[in-house]
């Protein structure tokens, strides 16, 4: 057996213990809402508040698997149009990551990589930026939609995202450690044009970290409230974080419905977490720490 | 430092950024310096006041429950939540666990959901007939079956509801800083005879403190810009007798329920000030632990 620790001793047998243990308690602690959750979305109104997980009843396991339906989802596209928020969402979150991350890794290359008029005052201002509270902006950034007309537009929604201080940061970060200077020039001396440059060579390079802030913008997008709320106006353009908070108190709380709603809204995320989790987690911390 | 490109290329590099940095983020917060000094109704008419603002929000009552709810729910993260993290982190971080992948993947999955979403599951487990109350009761008999935890413990189911989501968020970077605490080192430390506590406060500290002290006020800024969590977990409100009214929520109540801009920006101001002054101390205490 190689991978047994050299240094376990026999004592450690109960820090084994210990350390599963609170490992395995955190872990239900952390997945029993998902499961109350999930089990709230199918049960029937009736029996809501019977049984806490699932209802009782002589199927397996004790359980009343035959009372379980899929109403409340049947409902949410049927009754209350949920079809509209999701698309809602998906083109706000998917537009707004695709030229946030864009235009944070051209200016992140840019501070890396080149001296020029200005570049300090930037770098600072970005900086600086990371402080600023969002919601010191909101007054003001209405004000200005107002003044261009932009409100109840999501381009009022979508182009004041496009200027992601922290993004900058972070590609300024990545570009530095990732994109080696004598490929840059290396590359200009064979007569590559600077766009060309960016797009074949140091894309590449900094992937992890386009990968990392695609998904960390699309989630704050596709989680947003308060700018929608506050920026929009019409129901119908309402994304889903919104619109599911709209669902709350027509004629009292109707959980059954918001609990599928919230299922249908996490499980899109939870999904494209899992199959980007690597670079994600690894892009996270990246601006934290060194090295 | 490169040579050799044309001298307009990082200036269109950089172009879309500081344009839309420029128009939507510098002079947005400029221009709400601006209208702190004013008296608005909506977008359309406003009227100079000058100080009036910081005058009344200084005898404002509910502005000062506002205060005293967020940095309740302040302390509640950063002295709950965080030794918690660090805690979990370490746990992770012992050479014999199995399955590192897995837990972290399970610790971290509730940041992705959305705070609106959190708010959803977290009205029904707060329920007087939801997992909270059953639970407690289950473990303590005389807990009160049917506590009604969002009109008596406002601030307390949020700190729970906020602990939840970010416990995971925060490990992250613990786990990511923890790695860069040198083994040998540590070792060593053992071998001279030092105990956990002593390698903990001699070893570990110093050398998660930049990290550490970065995640403080990650976890600062997030905690005082709390909004969502309590509006949405309220009814889009502030909860019996204000209890859940918080600085973010107070700010937007005014500035478009009541339609005052000038007094939201006064607020954010106030807010910004705030923050400022924990940044400026976290940049103490990191570059303190230099040299």
């Amino acid at each position: 057996m190689p991978d047994v620790n050299k240094k376990f001793k026999p004592g450690s047998f109960a820090l084994y213990a210990v350390l599963y243990t609170t490992l395995t308690f955190c872990a239900l602690v952390t997945l029993v809402p998902f499961a109350y959750l999930a089990c709230a979305s199918l049960k029937p109104l009736d029996i809501f508040f019977d049984n806490l997980f699932l209802p009782s009843g002589d199927g397996l396991f004790g359980v009343g698997w035959d009372k379980l339906n899929f109403d409340h989802y049947v409902r949410l596209f049927a009754e209350e149009g949920f079809t509209r928020p999701i698309l809602n969402s998906v083109f706000f979150a998917s537009v707004t990551g695709v030229f946030a991350t864009l235009f944070a890794a051209t200016s992140g290359y840019a501070l890396a990589k080149f001296r020029f008029k200005g570049r300090d005052s930037i770098t600072n201002l970005v900086l600086a930026a990371l402080v600023v509270p969002g919601a010191l902006l909101l007054a003001p950034v209405y004000q200005l939609l107002y003044w261009f007309g932009l409100l109840d537009s999501y381009a009022g929604l979508i182009i004041p995202a496009l200027a992601p201080a922290f993004g900058v940061y972070l590609f300024r970060q990545a570009t530095i450690n990732s994109v080696p200077n004598e490929m840059l020039e290396s590359a200009r001396i064979d007569g590559c044009g600077e766009i060309k440059i960016f797009f074949t060579f140091v894309l590449p390079l900094i992937r992890p970290m386009m990968g990392a802030f695609l998904l960390l913008t699309f989630l704050g997008c596709w989680n947003n409230f308060i700018g929608a709320q506050i920026v929009l106006q019409t129901p119908e353009k309402m994304p889903l974080a919104v619109a599911i908070n709209q669902l709350k108190g027509v004629q009292g709380t109707d959980y059954g419905l918001i609990m599928a709603g919230t299922v249908v809204s996490i499980l899109p995320v939870l999904g494209l977490f899992l199959l980007l989790q690597k670079e994600f987690l690894s892009g996270l911390t990246a601006g934290a720490v060194k090295g | 430092m490169n040579s050799g490109y044309p001298r307009w290329a990082p200036y269109v590099l950089v172009a879309p950024f500081v344009l839309v940095f420029g128009v939507f983020m510098a002079y947005p917060m400029l221009y709400s310096a601006v209208m702190a000094m004013q008296q608005t109704y909506g977008p359309k008419a406003s009227q100079f006041i000058f100080l009036d603002n910081f005058k009344n929000l200084a005898s404002d009552p509910s502005f000062w429950t506002a205060v005293r709810n967020t940095f309740v729910f302040a302390a509640g993260s950063v002295l709950i939540q965080l030794p918690l993290s660090l805690g979990l982190a370490m746990l992770l971080n012992q050479p014999q666990v199995r399955g590192r992948m897995f837990f972290r993947l399970v610790f971290f999955s509730p940041a992705l959901v959305g705070t609106v979403f959190i708010a959803m599951m977290f009205g029904l487990m707060f329920n007087k007939q939801g997992l909270v109350n059953f639970t407690l009761h289950g473990l303590f008999s005389s807990f009160d079956p049917e506590f009604p935890w969002l009109d008596q413990f406002v601030m307390g189911s949020l700190i729970i509801a906020a602990l939840w989501q970010y416990i995971g968020f925060n490990m992250i970077y613990f786990l990511a800083a923890l790695q860069n605490v040198s083994r040998d080192l540590s070792e060593a430390a053992m071998v001279d005879g030092a105990g956990p506590i002593a390698r903990f406060r001699n070893v570990t500290i110093p050398a998660i403190r930049p990290v550490a002290s970065f995640v403080v006020l990650l976890s600062l800024i997030g905690s005082f810009q709390l909004f969502e969590l309590a509006w949405v977990l309220l009814n889009n409100s502030s909860g019996p007798n204000e209890q859940g009214l918080t600085v973010v929520m107070y700010l937007y109540q005014n500035g478009f329920i009541s339609f005052d801009l000038g007094y939201a920006s006064a607020i954010g101001w106030v807010l910004a000030l705030m923050l400022m002054v924990f940044a400026i101390i976290q940049h103490k205490i990191s570059t303190a632990g230099e040299n």
